[in-house]
């Protein structure tokens, strides 16, 4: 083998041009796999931060009736819970409502919190410092959609637990900035006390979050769901965004192969005499094979010298730095997502990504170099293989 | 020089050619001993290279027997032909065969590290080599930067540096001009006598007849005349 890597070495080297362009396709799409997995890597690792910060908390602890997925279930879908860990659970009471800014109607999802909660990153102490009356506040983007700012007089409407409507005029005292799109479309924040006071379900929440020191003890009509739970979604989300561009890196994987399996596969009809010459000075067809296996498969090493240095100080950079993403973009995505993903690369994507590399490279010089196995070392020499 | 080491009894090599089958060597006999400076002579076609290709244990015979160095041809493995091959026999041929992107030095090296030599003893082994055919100054250069002199003195320096007990020349001096054939076949001449490797050729050049000891005549692969030269024009 040492001889077969020294031998390929020499051969590509003398080969010049030739083995820099293979070399060079390979590394494209060996920095590109890296890149754009280290990208999805990070922007999972923000969404889960974030998204454990501004929603999630340590866990939540939902009322049985309720389904995130049905909005017919948020009417009843709350309860008193009877436990004693109140002190490490932050309850968060969910309604329908309307609200009516510059007089059109706007369908939102009232959010009752505790103002008092330390568990979540949500500024619910601005709701508790306001003297307004009915104090609400709204996430950025729920205020560039419905053209409001903070000081806004919003009429809100609503129905009471007995379904009768009722309505109130209500002060915008903060618009906070956050990447969960979650916890800021469609929604509006008001403290819990007030929302039991409108609707007439006191101590009722519809779901609570759990804080770091909570211990999930069984509750009747409650479901329990830990933070790794809760995030699933997001990996599992992120994962398919993943297999999508997945699809680009590998397109150009192939791309890179079918160069290195072509220049094989001339380097085999081509060398022919060389080949004989092999064999005549005294190397065996499997030595021959394996010669040529590894100049293929040598090529995945040079992209990952070259890959390292461009890629090191790049991905280096790119990891300080971020990558900005345009506010419009972010907005449709669904899941959060910051104005600036960090990518992650980390030794798993690298040596994954190293290892796929050699091992296809190697797998494509070794489908034509079966064929000098087979041949004849005579008409080797006299070129005359078909 | 009394040590046979090459014995062909009865060889016959035939080749596939469309439906039929073409016989390439005849029932042919020959005994070649250590030190012999032999060549098979006769006309394209006539069965040199065939025979040259089975006493190189490239091919093998169709029927009859075969033996270089006490070891059968038609038994050995692809590991052990290549064996004899890398540890006792040298080619050299037509064109040379020189391993384009390879030196001067590496394409001389190249039989040595398959050998397992080494750096140090194929350096030096090399360079002795590269003085023998007298390009000591050229190690650096590649094949394509070579006349076709010195590209087969360079083959021969490959072939010889390992000192082979057998060298198989196919046609040497095909391609070049009396005044190249003549300085590689002194070489080859100069180099039997001071190994006493047995040198095999094949050929129809008569400038090499000339310097050959023993001539063997060849045609439709029968042995036509199998001659000893006592030499009264031996060039030097």
């Amino acid at each position: 083998m040492k001889l077969a890597f020294q031998l390929a070495y020499r051969n590509l080297m003398g080969a010049g041009l030739r083995t820099w362009l293979n070399a060079s396709v390979l590394t494209f799409t060996f920095l590109m796999i890296i890149f754009f997995n280290g990208l999805m890597d990070g922007w999972n690792e923000q969404a889960k931060r974030d998204t454990t910060e501004w929603e999630y908390g340590f866990g939540h602890l939902t009322n049985a009736k309720f389904d995130p997925f049905d909005p017919f279930t948020l009417k009843d879908g709350n309860g008193v819970l009877q436990s004693k860990q109140h002190t490490e659970l932050t309850p968060v009471l969910l309604q329908q409502a309307s609200i009516y800014p510059q007089g059109r109607l706007f369908p939102v999802i009232m959010k009752g919190i505790d103002v008092d909660q330390k568990t979540l990153t949500l500024p619910t102490e601005k709701l508790k410092a306001s003297n307004a009356e009915f104090p609400i506040m709204i996430g950025a983007q729920m205020a560039e959609s419905s053209k409001l700012k903070t000081g806004d007089e919003i009429l809100i409407r609503w129905r009471d637990s007995h379904g009768t409507f009722d309505a109130a005029s209500a002060t915008i005292v903060h618009v906070f900035k956050t990447n969960v799109p979650t916890v800021d479309r469609g929604q509006i924040w008001i403290p819990i006390k007030k929302m039991w006071e409108i609707t007439g379900l006191e101590n009722h929440a519809t779901y609570y979050i759990a804080s770091e020191k909570y211990v999930n003890t069984k509750a009747q009509g409650w479901i329990y769901e830990n933070q790794d739970e809760l995030l699933s979604t997001i990996t599992e989300l992120i994962e398919t965004k993943k297999v999508g561009s997945s699809i680009m890196y590998i397109l150009l994987l192939i791309i890179a192969l079918l160069a290195i399996f072509d220049t094989q596969v001339l380097s085999v009809f081509r060398r022919q005499k060389e080949i004989g010459t092999y064999i005549a000075l005294g190397m065996t067809r499997l030595q021959v094979v394996t010669l040529f296996t590894v100049e293929g498969s040598m090529y995945s090493l040079f992209a990952m010298v070259l890959g390292s240095i461009i890629g090191i100080p790049l991905m280096w950079y790119l990891a300080e730095t971020g990558i900005a993403y345009p506010l419009d973009a972010t907005q449709d995505i669904g899941i959060a997502i910051s104005d600036r993903i960090f990518p992650v690369f980390g030794l798993q994507l690298i040596f994954g990504t190293i290892a796929l590399i050699i091992i296809s490279a190697t797998i494509v010089s070794f489908l034509p170099a079966r064929r000098i196995a087979k041949l004849n070392p005579v008409d080797a020499l006299k070129g005359k293989m078909q | 020089m009394e040590e046979k080491i090459i014995t062909l009894e009865n060889v016959v090599k035939r080749f596939p050619v469309g439906d039929g089958e073409f016989t390439a060597l005849k029932d042919i006999n020959l005994e070649f001993e250590r030190g012999e400076f032999a060549g098979l002579v006769g006309p394209s076609g006539s069965g040199k290279t065939t025979l040259l290709n089975i006493i190189g244990s490239l091919d093998s015979p169709t029927e009859g027997h075969a033996s270089v160095l006490g070891k059968n041809i038609a038994e050995l493995s692809h590991k052990q032909s290549a064996m004899l091959r890398n540890m006792h026999i040298g080619f050299i041929f037509q064109v040379y065969n020189l391993l384009p992107v390879y030196t001067v030095f590496e394409n001389i090296e190249f039989a040595l590290i398959l050998q397992n030599i080494p750096a140090t003893e194929r350096k030096k082994a090399v360079m002795e080599s590269l003085e023998w055919v007298g390009l000591a100054d050229m190690a650096q250069k590649k094949p394509d930067k070579l006349s076709g002199g010195e590209g087969q003195r360079v083959a021969i320096a490959r072939a010889m540096v390992k000192k082979p007990e057998i060298l198989l020349a196919d046609e040497p001096t095909a391609n070049l001009d009396a005044e190249n054939a003549h300085i590689i076949l002194q070489t080859m001449k100069d180099l039997n006598r001071e190994l006493n490797t047995t040198f095999l050729f094949s050929t129809h050049d008569e400038k090499v007849m000339g310097y050959l000891d023993r001539i063997i005549h060849l045609r439709d692969g029968y042995i036509e005349k199998d001659e000893i030269i006592q030499h009264k024009t031996q060039k030097s």
